[in-house]
């Protein structure tokens, strides 16, 4: 089991998080036309390296964070 | 290595098996190995079940020879011998149930079509309820299925109780069962044999099979692809099919073309074998765990996917805890037998659980991807489809719901709901 370090309670398993999938730059709502919302909604990079992604601490503080994850290995790089 | 004499491999027959195994000589290999060449009219990236099929039939259908399957591994090395081998046809939309349908008729015959004895036991497939919600969907599941004549049904607890020994199916539980849509057609078969199969066949019609080569890049002039960069040397081509799964995304890249592909690695674990008790594939989304027993007599529990994206295929011990704890609530028998072993393969899911077939924006680049957890069942369909595709240039009816472009229409083809836990 993998350690994930979040921001505001310390290193906790991975188990007590909720994965909310890697962050794409959204664009505006207003202003972007579907086909601009549908890449927004369903392309992903999915490398196979560092990617940055957002968590939810479910069963600690209840927010979310950023860091960024080596898809490889799984190891941690930094969070925000 | 070539094998002995160099020439095709001998059909296999159970004289062939009686003398070879009076004589004792060596068995010949089943494929051939040959000098990587600098062209293919066909270059097929990922030797599973899904690049070897589309191989095989590009040659015996179309009788298009010069095609290559390159692998960075070994055949089979990827999800096709590492999945639980769940064949079914049972899926939630009309054009889902069609098309596994296909696929499945193809595995019935699939034995004497590759002379290849691929084990397939159509011992049925149980999908158990334990709320309102998912009898609703089963329900909704065994409608669409009737109108695609495919053998469908929802029954109760005693029906089920009868088909399953051992299944507690008591109503003081915390998850009872309330009934279960049952799939007579379903079964097992053995994944190796079917990647082994189609190697050979592919093989035997002259197609090129390379172990241990990685491609690197792929070449792209005026929107059109132009050959492959591999480990091995660069190869000229203006066909390239990718079909490697868990990695589709990577080589899509390589072709600058995106996908909505995450990748996920899913975990199996297998007991020690014991004497045969259990004929049906019994599955529990709500549980989130699934079992079959072998021909051999182990038991084969899967689930669903591990809770977030990676590449990395290492077993966890959490899973193994949690998968335990849900075979034991459905069958507390079980509590005495022990875990031999436990992996993971990587799943390429997209975002309505179907998968991703036909050309791209880029010309001579064509995916067959997107098979998630449930793409083994799918080999020879997608194998037949995808190369008419590529023979003739024209994206066959069964698959036309299935394009890349769909995502930026809007039309995507949920079928989550039948396949998020069982294969
Ligand atoms: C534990 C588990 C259980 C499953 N259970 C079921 C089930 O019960 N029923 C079902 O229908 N499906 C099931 N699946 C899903 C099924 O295994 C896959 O969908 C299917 O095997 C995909 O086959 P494929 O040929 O597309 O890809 P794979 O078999 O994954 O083959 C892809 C190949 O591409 C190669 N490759 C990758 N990158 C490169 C490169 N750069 N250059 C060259 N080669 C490369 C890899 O080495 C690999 O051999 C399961 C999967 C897992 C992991
Ligand atoms: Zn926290």
């Amino acid at each position: 089991m993998i350690q994930l370090p979040c921001p505001w309670c310390g290193p906790r398993n991975v188990t007590e998080f909720r994965y909310a999938g890697e962050r794409t730059p959204r664009p505006d709502p207003g202003t972007a036309t579907p086909r601009q919302w549908r890449a927004y909604l369903y392309l992903r990079r999915n490398p196979c390296g560092v990617v940055e992604e957002n968590w939810y601490h479910t069963a600690g503080c209840r927010r979310f964070f950023t860091l960024h994850r080596d898809t490889a290995s799984n190891a941690v790089k930094e969070t925000r | 290595m070539p094998e002995k004499g160099g020439g095709k491999p001998r059909r296999y027959s159970a004289i062939g098996l009686l003398r070879h195994g009076l004589t004792d000589v060596d068995w010949p290999r089943a494929w051939r190995s040959h000098p990587l060449k600098d062209r293919y009219d066909v270059v097929v990236v990922g030797g599973g079940v899904h690049g070897l099929a589309t191989a095989y039939y590009l040659a015996k259908n179309h009788g298009v020879r010069d095609v290559a399957v390159l692998d960075k591994g070994y055949l089979g090395g990827g999800g096709s011998g590492r999945n639980t081998a769940i064949l079914r046809s049972n899926y939630l939309t009309p054009e889902g149930v069609r098309f596994y349908d296909r696929s499945l008729t193809l595995y019935r015959t699939l034995a004497a079509d590759l002379n290849f004895n691929v084990m397939f036991s159509r011992r049925g497939h149980l999908t158990l309820a334990h709320n309102d919600g998912s009898l609703r969907t089963m329900r909704w599941r065994a409608e669409v299925n009737k109108l695609q004549r495919v053998d469908s049904a929802v029954i109760g607890p005693r029906e089920i109780a009868k088909l399953v020994p051992y299944l507690d199916v008591s109503r003081d539980v915390r998850y009872p069962i309330l009934g279960a849509l049952y799939h007579p057609p379903g079964g097992i078969i053995r994944h190796d044999a079917v990647v082994w199969g189609y190697a050979r066949g592919a093989d035997a019609l002259g197609v090129h099979l390379h172990q241990d080569t990685e491609v690197t890049g792929i070449d792209v002039a005026s929107g059109k692809v132009t050959g492959v960069r591999t480990s091995r040397g660069r190869i000229a081509t203006p066909v390239v099919v990718n079909a490697t799964a868990g990695w589709s995304t990577l080589i899509s890249d390589m072709a600058g073309v995106s996908m909505p592909v995450s990748t996920f690695p899913l975990q199996a674990a297998v007991t020690e074998p014991v004497r045969p008790f259990l004929d049906t594939v019994v599955v529990s989304g709500t549980l989130h765990v699934y079992v079959s027993q072998t021909d051999r007599g182990e038991l084969v529990f899967g689930a669903s996917v591990d809770p977030f994206t990676s590449y990395s295929t290492r077993g966890s011990l959490d899973f193994a805890e949690g998968l335990a704890g849900h075979v034991l609530e459905l069958m507390p028998a079980l509590s005495k037998m022990r875990l031999l072993r436990q992996w993971a393969g990587l799943c390429d899911m997209t975002p309505d659980f179907s998968p991703i077939m036909g050309p791209t924006p880029v010309g001579g680049f064509y995916v067959d991807v997107g098979w998630g957890t449930y793409g083994f069942k799918a080999g020879p369909v997608s194998g037949e489809t995808m190369a008419e595709c590529v023979a003739n240039g024209r994206t066959p009816e069964l698959i036309s719901a299935f394009g890349l472009d769909r995502f930026a229409d809007g039309r995507l083809v949920g079928e989550k709901g039948a396949a998020a836990v069982g294969h």
